[in-house]
């Protein structure tokens, strides 16, 4: 049903991929203090990859991706938990935030934005697997055309 | 130590890591954790025996009077020394026992998660914490008894172990918050000493009897013990630990740890003791009708179950006593009887006690190890069985209530297990060499070392009893009501009732013994009315809640999203609509006054929403669905709520995207619904609109709560280090929520890929089609 290799889509998508991601990353990375934040952000990367797979089709989506959204999930949850570690380890109530601040650069890392990066992961990781799971390449289309699909019914 | 608990859950999830790094290696290294936890806690013995209790303060969630707080008293420390101990073994004999099996891996992650949560269980001195890792051991508990997913016998009993134990622990949760409520604090520590108050509560009835059906369930009483001996499909180091050390011992643990803030009544002496003492004397006989070994050690361990909670019914120093030594005996000897169970299986081949004789010769040790812990188990002296069974004696008979109904239980069970001692363990080593599916060999050293140990405990504790003195008399000061007397245990207790007794029972079981095949076959005629037990009662309201469930989803989700959608609102509308008229009685000033931006931003709402329908194409009504939503977002920029206003514009994109996808997928558009259908939907869309502006006018005109806002406003810079107060609450105030939330999302996404990947194209029973291989991984 996506007829992929549409000339335009492909140069767009393309081109738009990388600046979409960027802006993602800028997105989440600026959310605690302006608008923006892990929610946000993991939104707009899924619509970047979006484009991506209307324009190539899932296989080269997962080429590119080198993991299943799936995975992206977990490691979002993952990321998610572990950022309340510090607090357990210091003794402190659960989820008690802390911040170092890197040297040099003059950054603030926190365990918050590691759970937002958690956020991120799990927000772009869902969109992408609803998104992908319902996406059917042309590939499928003509091989389930020849089978009774129950949907389809 | 609370580091110790949850890094071994690491270690746990390390295992196939390690398993690939260390291969057949990898139980016995693992078995280092329990051991090194077994030092540590000899380590603490001197303060133990000293009487004192060691509370080890860690903070967890404090603003819901949740800690991880660790008390290690008396109980505590003969409870997580059996865990430590018995779970050392177990790692080293399943390493053996499941050599070369392709889900080692799986097997040493469970049962080392299973292991920490069981110590976590009887460590944690709050409620809460208490209660999760007591859901963590049914859980595990599932996965191990349904380690041979590949049959279906292991799968049905791993259900039907957690859905009572796990129905259990509802009642359970709903008692500790009775229990919380009723005592004044979530922690284990200052609820014991709450015991008056809780006992005169108005709630102690109610939360008794959730607490009672929660013990009751994990720790296998009548009439909740069938789950355990269909358990028995797990494999044999699992049992091993499990069923009879350590898991079902959680219940006994829990009624022991809330005997001096629950026991004393009239109540918990009644019906701890005769439930007990029913469960004592029903393990015992159902336990001869069987010849399947794992089996009969299963129901002889629902017999020791019953002893124990009939013991802590009895509750008076005399019983307590008894209590902490017929725990000790039973860990000792039904971990090793398990253990030589799994050595028989292994080296012969079959399960059947009936099949197995004269294997003396060909492995003498296990037969030394089964001797000693079956004499344990008969109590006979001078193991510590026998002593743990005088005592029982003793202190049936100063039990307060029914004394006469609970002594003649207890005699049967006493005579029956006499029986299936000898059975169980001397059988299958003397008399005539039977033929059996394998050739008879001695178990490998690894799997003969626990057994053994286990069964020269349990004789060098009967010879020297003295050696508990302290750790029974710390255990009673723990758990008991009163002022503690000197405990002073031996091994000859002089010519007394007890003693008598235990002759009597001695002479009735070897009875039963020499008649066993008669008797069994005078039991079979019994089957009809064994085929109406409990389990009976169990099947049934499994299929009730099948049929009632099947009714449910065919009457409320029956497919068509319209119906779910009616179905929600009406039920919003019925509950907010109470609320609203009847318990508030909204107070609804209407002001107009608008700008003319806004009533434009409001008008495309209105007309999206018209439009989306009564449109008649389908990509049409989308489109209009987007224009509703993109002025939704206009709305938020205009209220300066910049962060919502973009989440709105990106959700609103991945729906259209989503939405787009599902239509290409959907049948042609068609009129599905008869115009009285659609009658009905316009009126619970009408009424559901005007209800939520009701609704929002209300809130905005009635009495003013204080804000919550205002205080996230104050504190975002302050406390959070960030100026965009959205995120901040979003990733710190309340990262809790958005926690739950992406576990939400994490759900609805996995359903999604579930439903649409593996659909099932043509249902059949007779051959489950197999889920179709992914074409891009």
């Amino acid at each position: 049903m996506i007829r992929s290799g549409t000339l335009i889509l492909n140069v767009t998508a393309r081109l738009l991929l990388p600046l979409q991601l960027l802006f993602s990353v800028f997105l989440l990375l600026r959310g605690h203090d302006e608008p923006g934040g892990g929610f946000i952000a993991g939104l707009v990367g899924a619509g970047a990859f979006v484009l991506y797979l209307f324009a190539y089709g899932r296989a080269s989506l997962h080429a590119m991706l080198k993991v299943t959204p799936q995975d992206l999930v977990g490691a979002g949850l993952l990321l998610g938990i572990c950022s309340t570690l510090p607090a357990w380890w210091y003794g402190e109530p659960f989820f008690t935030a802390h911040w170092w601040t890197v040297p040099i650069i003059g950054f603030k890392a926190s365990t918050t934005l590691i759970f937002d990066i958690g956020v991120y992961l799990t927000v772009l990781g869902s969109v992408l697997t609803a998104i992908t799971s319902l996406v059917r390449t042309d590939q499928e289309e003509h091989r389930d055309s020849a089978e009774e699909v129950p949907w389809n019914r | 130590m609370q580091l110790a608990v949850l890094g071994g859950f690491v270690v746990a999830g390390m295992a196939p890591l390690l398993h690939r790094w260390f291969g057949a290696r990898t139980p016995m290294l693992m078995a280092l954790l329990p051991a090194s936890l077994t030092l540590w806690l000899l380590w603490q013995w001197p303060t133990i025996i000293a009487g004192n209790v060691l509370l080890l303060e860690w903070a967890w969630v404090p603003g819901l009077d949740i800690t991880l707080t660790f008390l290690i008293d008396g109980l505590a420390w003969l409870f997580a020394m059996l865990i430590s101990v018995i779970g050392a073994l177990v790692l080293v004999y399943s390493g053996d026992y499941l050599r070369g099996h392709q889900d080692l891996p799986r097997f040493l992650v469970v049962i080392t998660a299973f292991m920490m949560s069981m110590l976590g269980l009887v460590l944690a001195d709050n409620l809460v914490t208490l209660f999760v890792f007591w859901e963590l051991t049914s859980i595990t508990s599932y996965l191990l008894i349904g380690f041979n997913h590949t049959d279906l016998a292991a799968r049905k009993a791993a259900l039907q172990g957690l859905i009572v134990t796990a129905g259990g622990g509802l009642a359970l949760l709903a008692g500790f918050v009775m229990l919380a409520v009723a005592g004044g604090s979530w922690s284990l520590s200052e609820l014991i000493t709450q015991g008056e108050v809780l006992r005169e509560h108005s709630l102690y009835t109610a939360l008794l009897i959730c607490v009672l059906i929660g013990a009751f369930t994990k720790s296998a009483q009548f009439p909740f013990h069938f789950w355990l001996p269909n358990a028995m499909a797990a494999p044999t180091p699992v049992s091993a630990y499990l069923h009879s050390a350590t898991m079902v011992k959680a219940g006994i643990y829990l009624l022991a740890r809330l005997h001096p803030a629950l026991g004393g009544t009239d109540t918990w002496v009644i019906s701890l003791s005769l439930v007990g003492a029913l469960t004592m004397a029903t393990g015992a006989f159902l336990a001869i009708q069987h010849t399947h070994i794992k089996k009969m050690l299963a129901y002889s361990t629902i017999m020791a179950l019953g002893t124990l909670t009939m013991l802590l019914g009895i509750g008076t120093q005399g019983a307590l006593v008894a209590f902490v030594v017929f725990l000790l005996a039973h860990s000792l000897y039904k971990g090793a009887l398990f253990m030589v169970a799994g050595i028989l299986d292994h080296a012969t081949g079959t399960k059947d006690v009936t099949a197995m004789g004269g294997l003396r010769h060909a492995m003498p040790l296990t037969a030394a190890a089964a001797c000693i812990a079956a004499l344990s188990l008969a109590g006979l002296p001078p193991l510590l069985g026998f002593v743990g069974k005088e005592l029982m004696f003793e202190s049936v008979l100063e039990a307060s209530h029914y004394q006469g109904v609970i002594l003649i239980l207890a005699f049967i069970a006493a005579f029956l297990t006499l029986a299936v001692a000898v059975i169980v363990a001397l059988r299958p080593f003397f008399g005539p060499r039977r033929e059996t599916p394998k050739t008879p060999h001695e178990a490998p050293p690894a799997m003969l070392i626990a057994p053994v140990l286990l069964a020269e405990l349990s004789l060098l504790l009967g010879l020297v009893p003295a050696l508990l003195d302290g750790l029974v008399a710390a255990v009673v000061t723990g758990i008991s009501l009163g002022e503690v007397r000197g405990v002073k245990l031996s091994l000859w207790h002089g010519i007394n009732l007890p003693l008598l007794l235990s002759l009597a029972s001695l002479a009735a079981g070897v009875l039963v013994f020499r008649y066993w095949h008669a008797l069994r076959a005078r039991l079979a005629r019994l089957e009809p009315i064994m085929a109406r037990g409990p389990e009976a009662g169990y099947e049934a309201l499994m299929r009730g809640l099948v049929n009632v469930a099947e009714w449910q989803t065919r009457l409320l989700q029956n497919g068509y999203i319209r119906n779910y959608l009616v179905m929600t609102l009406l039920v919003f509308l019925g509950l907010v609509g109470h609320a609203l008229v009847f318990r508030h009685s909204p107070n609804i000033a209407l002001s107009i006054d608008v700008y003319f931006h806004e009533a434009v931003a409001a008008g495309l709402m209105v007309s999206g929403a018209i439009v989306a329908c009564v449109m008649r194409s389908r990509l049409a009504a989308v489109a209009a669905l987007g224009v509703m939503g993109f002025s939704i977002a206009l709305t938020f920029v205009l209220f300066s709520a910049p962060d919502l206003a973009i989440t709105q514009l990106l959700v609103e994109t991945l729906t259209v995207i989503l939405l787009v996808l599902v239509l290409f997928r959907s049948p042609r558009f068609a009129d599905l619904s008869t115009p009285v259908e659609r009658l009905r939907d316009l009126v619970v869309a009408v009424l559901t609109g005007g209800l939520t502006t009701l609704l929002m006018l209300a809130v905005l005109n009635g009495e003013r709560l204080p804000r919550i806002s205002d205080y996230m406003v104050a504190n975002s810079q302050p406390l959070g280090h960030g100026h965009n107060i959205v995120n901040v609450i979003l990733v710190d105030f309340r990262a809790l929520d958005t926690l739950g939330e992406m576990f939400v999302l994490a759900l609805a996404a996995m359903g999604v890929y579930a439903m649409l990947r593996f659909h099932v194209v043509d249902y059949d029973a007779r051959h489950p089609p197999t889920p179709r291989e992914n074409t891009d991984d």
